[in-house]
């Protein structure tokens, strides 16, 4: 049974810039009404705000998509693009300038977690005003509060005022009534970006057993790896309009394939603008996957080449290639520096050079990989060129039960995923352990 | 973990539940509705939010609700001193101190509810900005807080009558329709003021102000008797001249002649109201982008 859960049907929004942040005091509203009387007058008359040259900015752009019920999709896209204008749409918040939208169901949104919370409050009392503000009628709240107490893991302070919370009461606290909510259809925006991270292990879990109860999910989010694991389909915005509607693997490449410059290969034409000294530049960072192609969503599985070309201007430097790399958090995973015995200890004449590293398949963790190229010499240390986010990659774990995750759908710690042999064998039982 | 162990039931009851509620159209609205179904739906909130500003209103207060009780009288004593021992402003034949707090309690009523509404939407900003409801439910709730305050400050009142030996007459028994009164007046302006004050901070500052001047547009420590009889009407067009009249005229029946006042009172009390909140519900849809 499909049928539609959420309809959108060329939905616009229009924001008059200035007015958007900002309020207005009287006395510039007076001071636009006798500057301009005529204008102010005719505004007025026809509805419109009082800005004669109010430029307009349209977050969304004819927007449409149907979401099934049952359906769990999430939206991607850079800052501004949209994503949170379109969820405060569909959360009733602010209006369309244009179109409709209908929604079949409860709704209940997320745009923050723990909206409403008074600090002087207990947690018992934050849990009803919480509930309520997010639309659970007070019988639910009473029938549900046990769970949701036990979730947060607040037993013994559920008397306390939520001022004297720790953040991470808090937070589990709030996402917890959040997460007992019941309706058709959540509306979820990045509130997973909060709280430590078992406890984000325990939300995204929770998020994706209401997906399976059959509940609409609208997900916004910036983590891709979390967008990729719970959302089969994904809808990407790019200045207030659907760039992408589809399998959430494609849309997140060509959302990663569309940054500013992090993608799996970049190239620099203008070779006075490239990174580097009077030494060397850089002029191109690749990944590559065993056939050669640049690929910016990668299976966990297959090997990949990190390559940069490189042009020495001066020779006599011994120059050192190497590549460091980042998870999405910032961390710095490792960092190889190239060791050739053809080039080591040895300086380079002028010339245009490619060199590539490989990394094995079943070793990266999945998520993205951000690498930074840089070139130095050793002894003593200079840095020649240092590009931060020259290229990354997402690595995808479509799970499958042959790579390091096993047969476990979680999410999986660590900031890499080798493959590894194991051996068990049967002890048998020795004398000393029938004593015992 | 216990809820994927039964999918398939949940399914069901999402999809029971789905047949029960009619689906959502959201469009640009055209035009000024009242919507008062979808106040009713969101009651449960109304309540809540109340009883939020309830409980949280004397926390951390050494003295707590006793300000209720201290407020009316320590005012009732300065303008008792003031004004009816040193100014001797008639007080229509009951004792002074009696005449003023029956005026103080509403007033201060009043004008706690129109505080309150005015700065309300502004307060709540992070709930407006993140959460659909009926809007109106926030000034709504602000003014029944002072409610509480009232029904603690008004047992000065009885314990004055009972000192006084005045005896009240069946009149009280409109009390509570008076009260009504106050509440709808402060609402009224608040939903306008409130509003106002999404766009324009400068009702913050105004307010103040406004409720100072207001008072001495209202029979609050003077007897309505006092303004000549050809302004009357006029005067009544303030509606909490009408219903401070009515309030002593409930209480012990004192000069009926002030009819006409609470008549003009009521007609601009409903005046009031209807600009009220037509104003704000055709502002409403602006307030989560411009707050």
């Amino acid at each position: 049974m499909s049928t539609a859960s959420i309809e959108v049907n060329e939905v616009s929004k229009r924001y008059e810039i200035g007015r958007r942040q900002t309020y207005k005091s009287l006395r510039e509203s007076i001071s636009d009404a006798l500057s301009a009387p005529a204008r102010f007058i005719r505004d007025r008359l026809a509805g419109r705000a009082s800005e004669g040259s109010a430029e307009t900015f349209w977050a969304l752009r004819d927007v449409s998509f149907q979401i099934q019920q049952g359906e769990v999709v999430g939206i991607v896209g850079r800052n501004g693009a949209g994503k949170s204008t379109l969820l405060k749409v569909l959360s009733r918040i602010t209006e369309p300038t244009t179109g409709r939208l209908v929604l079949h169901g409860r709704v209940a949104s997320l745009l923050e977690v723990g909206t409403g919370f008074h600090p002087e409050l207990s947690g018992r009392e934050n849990i009803y005003l919480n509930g309520a503000i997010l639309g659970m009628r007070r019988s639910d709240i009473r029938r549900r509060f046990d769970e949701i107490v036990a979730f947060a893991e607040v037993e013994k302070f559920i008397d306390t005022p939520v001022k004297r919370y720790s953040s991470g009461m808090y937070m589990r606290l709030a996402f917890s009534v959040a997460a007992h909510l019941e309706p058709e259809i959540l509306l979820v925006d990045e509130v997973l970006a909060v709280g430590d991270a078992s406890f984000q292990r325990k939300c995204l879990n929770k998020m994706e057993s209401v997906g399976k109860l059959g509940r609409t999910v609208f997900f916004v989010s910036h983590n891709m790896q979390a967008v990729t694991r719970l959302c089969p389909r994904a809808i990407m915005l790019e200045d207030g309009r659907v760039r992408e509607d589809g399998q959430t693997a494609r849309v997140v490449t060509s959302y990663l394939r569309s940054g500013l410059g992090t993608s799996a290969a970049r190239e620099w034409t203008d070779v006075t603008r490239a990174p580097g000294n009077d030494i060397v530049r850089l002029h191109a960072v690749r990944v590559r996957v065993e056939s050669g192609e640049t690929e910016e969503a990668i299976d966990i599985r297959r090997p990949i080449s990190v390559e940069m070309d490189f042009q020495v201007l001066t020779g006599g430097h011994v120059l050192v290639p190497n590549f460091h790399f980042f998870n999405e958090d910032g961390t710095c995973l490792f960092v190889t520096v190239e060791l050739s015995a053809e080039w080591k200890r040895k300086p380079r004449p002028v010339g245009t050079y490619r060199a590539a590293v490989h990394i094995p398949g079943n070793f990266l963790a999945e998520g993205t990989l951000v690498i930074a190229a840089a070139i130095s010499t050793l002894d003593p240390v200079v840095i020649h060129v240092h590009e931060l986010e020259a290229v990354a990659v997402q690595i995808v774990d479509s799970g499958g039960g042959d790579t390091a995750r096993g047969d476990y759908v979680g999410q999986v710690p660590g900031s890499v995923r080798p493959l590894l042999t194991w051996t068990t064998t049967v002890v048998p039982l020795t004398s000393r352990q029938q004593v015992t | 973990m216990t809820q994927a162990s039964v999918p398939q039931s949940s399914v069901e009851e999402a999809a029971s539940h789905e047949a029960k509620f009619a689906p959502i159209v959201i469009e640009p609205s055209r035009g000024v509705s009242l919507r008062l179904q979808d106040l009713w739906e969101f009651r449960e909130l109304l309540y809540f939010l109340f009883w939020r500003d309830l409980k949280v209103r004397y926390k951390q207060t050494l003295l707590g609700g006793a300000w209720a009780i201290l407020q009316p009288l320590a005012t009732t004593v300065i303008f008792t001193v003031v004004l009816g021992r040193l100014a001797k402003v008639s007080s229509d034949g009951v004792p002074y101190s009696l005449f003023a707090l029956s005026g103080l309690l509403p007033w201060q009523l009043f004008s706690f509810a129109l505080t309150a509404s005015s700065a309300s939407l502004v307060s709540n900003t992070q709930l407006i900005t993140k959460v659909y409801f009926p809007r109106l439910i926030i000034p709504i709730s602000s003014v029944l807080v002072g409610l509480v305050d009232f029904a603690v400050g008004s047992t000065t009142l009885v314990a004055l009558m009972v000192y006084y030996r005045v005896v009240p007459t069946w009149g009280i028994l409109i009390l509570p329709l008076l009260i009504v009164f106050v509440i709808v007046t402060a609402l009224s302006v608040g939903l306008i003021l409130s509003a106002l004050n999404v766009q324009y901070r400068d009702v913050r500052h105004a307010v103040p102000f406004l409720i100072q001047i207001w008072m001495f547009a209202t029979p609050v420590v003077y007897p309505s008797s006092l303004v000549p009889a050809r302004w009357r009407v006029l005067y009544g067009l303030n509606p909490m001249a009408g219903v401070i009249d009515a309030f002593r005229w409930a209480l012990w029946g004192t000069r009926a002649g002030t009819g006409e006042v609470i008549l003009a009172s009521i007609g601009s009390v409903l005046a009031l109201l209807l600009i009220g909140v037509y104003y704000f519900r055709s502002v409403e849809r602006n307030f989560a982008d411009l707050a």
